[in-house]
């Protein structure tokens, strides 16, 4: 069995004029777990939306679990097993909380209904209140819309949903950026609970203390390329700050230097 | 159960007070309306003191003026079963504009399949498939035939919608002058009539009320219970998040559409069955009646929110504004200036609530 779960080979991705990604190689490892980080508009969220099926490539080739991939949509990269926070978080606001964790696969009865089978309101509220209780948020009520709800609760509740469904590959774009103290800290352990079980993890985040706490390696992403890929052990925060400013740059991105 | 008063985390909530449903508004309205009329024909000179919703001669078994309501809610049932659709389609955040016409050219086709074979003792030689020989035809063809149409300019709505990424409102505005062409072209402009007495117990008596009834019933339950009616408001509420959550938008929208030109083909139906007789000029406006009934009902026009329970309610509301203006006996113009200020005052009344709903918190 191949030890790489993804492996992206000039991964390129332009919007007319923008070059928001550029000849991306990644690898990551069964089991491992990576941290992209970069300034704002360096092109991370962009990588995000490639690997997910949620944007096709300009350029480039993706492997997973050692076939290689085209996604033509989110459905796709679903079901061959990549669960993502995306950072726009991707909820429907004007549904409740067990609507939104279970969007796309809901729980159902009578299921020879096809599009009209029946959803197991019973089955998905119970699920929802263990998945929130991971997460530790606190919300008022599950059964409120969410669109009056905080940020952080609304981030919670997209957390949740990957936390249910078990994947292959798990992808979180700023998990903890609206969060306090408490449920990053509890988001922490989701994550703690992932590498425990072997499953890898992509992590964007720009939470230096998070990322060495967390992640096995850094990769840095300026520009729309990937300037640095750093063992997470062997770096000091400063030295991954003057990466991502610039600063400082490696001669070669080799992942195998860095593995 | 502590679990009553508690949220998740331990945030203190009451569930007692939870939101009030935003169709207990739209009730409160017609009540509220349906007083209004009654206190104007208790003070308006000229009415006499006739009652508007009470029994005042004694006629009915109930203090009700039941031929009153009776009316009522059959003048709205035809269009209401339309607002059905309409209400789907709005509440994926598009628009339907071509209802009306997909009656006009469905009664038509329809109807020339349910003609009789002879009229008073001589051979309807009218009859537009006389020469075919297709008369006297059992009423499920016309029925299905009549559906085929309906679903079929539905789902042409339907993926023009979804896979070219025109504005609903340009590709069904598309679809309404198409299928009124096709209406007119279908006999060349000429009525069609007499229809089997099986096709005609369809629409007589309360039977389009009935039908308008157990619809409702049935998409009631598919909006708030099935996949589904719970994929139609996510991708209202949020296109991009339903698509990144693996929803096939593109074929839930096709879906809706079609299920939309169904219901309207359902309409047209009942109302050549009941009227006996099809022409190309029917269902004109009836688009833009289905659509005010799904805005008074509270179904916002930017998609993901309100409910089956709501235009049923706005349906009613329709009719109560309709009958309320005959009884007391003001012209017809006024109903329509009327009609369009109700319109535009339940559009404005929920945007203005929406955003105090947000100020609360
Ligand atoms: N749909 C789009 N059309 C045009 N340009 C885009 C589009 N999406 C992203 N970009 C551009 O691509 C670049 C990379 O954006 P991206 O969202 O990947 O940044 P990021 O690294 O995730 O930043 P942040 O830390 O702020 O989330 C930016 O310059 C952005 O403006
Ligand atoms: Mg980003």
């Amino acid at each position: 069995m191949n030890d790489i779960i993804l492996e992206t080979r000039g991964l390129t991705k332009h919007y007319g004029g923008v070059h928001a990604l550029e000849d991306a190689n990644f690898t990551l490892r069964r089991g491992e777990h990576v941290a992209i980080m970069g300034d704002n508009g360096a092109g991370k969220s962009t990588f995000v939306r490639q690997i997910t099926g949620v944007e096709q490539p300009t350029r480039g080739e993706i492997h997973f679990d050692g076939n290689k991939v085209e996604f033509k949509g989110p459905i796709e990269a679903r079901e061959a097993g990549i669960e993502a926070v995306f950072q726009t978080l991707a909820l429907a606001d004007h549904l409740d909380v067990p609507d939104n964790l279970f969007l796309g696969r809901e729980k159902t009865k009578w299921n020879w209904l096809g599009p009209f089978r029946r959803l197991d309101y019973a089955a998905m509220h119970a699920d929802t209140l263990a998945a929130l209780e991971k997460t530790g948020v606190k919300i008022p009520s599950i059964r409120n819309t969410i669109q009056f709800m905080s940020g952080g609760q609304r981030q919670c509740v997209a957390i949740a949903r990957t936390a249910t469904f078990h994947s292959k590959l798990t992808i979180m774009d700023e998990p903890t950026a609206a969060l306090g103290v408490q449920e990053t800290a509890q988001v922490e352990n989701i994550v703690r609970a992932l590498k425990e079980q072997g499953e890898p993890l992509i992590l964007i985040s720009h939470n230096m203390r998070q990322v060495m706490d967390l992640c096995d390696r850094i990769v840095v992403f300026r520009r729309g390329r990937i300037c640095a890929n750093l063992r997470a052990a062997d770096v000091s925060g400063e030295e991954v700050v003057a990466y991502i400013t610039g600063a400082k740059t490696q001669a070669e991105y080799m992942v195998e230097d860095a593995l | 159960m502590a679990d009553a008063i508690m949220g998740i985390g331990g945030l203190k909530y009451d569930h007692k007070k939870r939101h009030r449903p935003p169709e207990l508004n739209v009730f409160l309205a017609l009540i509220l309306i349906i007083g209004v009329f009654e206190i104007l024909g208790q003070t308006l000179p000229y009415m006499n003191g006739q009652s508007f919703l009470f029994d005042t001669q004694g006629r009915f078994d109930s203090i009700f003026n039941e031929a009153r309501l009776k009316i009522v809610i059959l003048q709205v049932a035809i269009i209401g079963i339309i607002a059905l659709g309409v209400t789907q389609v709005i509440l994926t955040g598009g628009i339907d504009l071509s209802s009306g016409s997909i009656v006009g050219a469905t009664a038509m086709i329809a109807m020339s399949f349910a003609q009789v074979g002879e009229v008073n003792g001589s051979p309807n030689t009218r009859a537009v498939f006389f020469e075919q020989g297709w008369v006297d035809l059992p009423v499920m063809i016309p029925v299905m035939v009549g559906l085929a149409c309906g679903l079929f300019a539905g789902l042409i709505n339907g993926l023009l919608v979804a896979y070219t990424r025109i504005p609903p409102f340009i590709a069904t505005l598309g679809m309404m002058v198409t299928a009124r062409g096709v209406a007119k072209w279908w006999t060349k402009g000429q009525p069609v009539s007499f229809p089997t007495e099986s096709f005609a117990t369809i629409g007589a008596g309360m039977t389009p009320v009935y039908i308008f009834v157990a619809l409702a019933v049935l998409f009631y339950l598919i909006m708030r219970h099935t996949v589904y009616g719970k994929h139609t408001y996510a991708i209202g509420s949020n296109m991009d998040a339903a698509r990144m959550s693996g929803i096939n938008v593109q074929r839930h929208l096709t879906m809706v559409y079609t299920i939309a030109g169904g219901l309207a083909a359902i309409a047209a139906i009942v109302l050549s069955s009941k009227n006996l007789t099809a022409q190309a000029g029917m269902g004109v406006m009836y688009e833009l009646d289905a659509i005010a009934m799904a805005v008074i009902g509270g179904i916002s026009l930017q998609g993901g929110r309100g409910s089956i329970i709501g235009t049923a309610l706005g349906a009613l509301i329709f009719g109560v504004i309709i009958s309320g203006f005959t009884y007391l006996r003001l012209d017809a113009y006024y109903q329509e200036m009327a009609k369009g200020a109700i319109i535009v005052g339940a559009v404005v009344l929920d945007q203005w609530r929406q955003r105090r709903a947000a100020h609360r918190l």
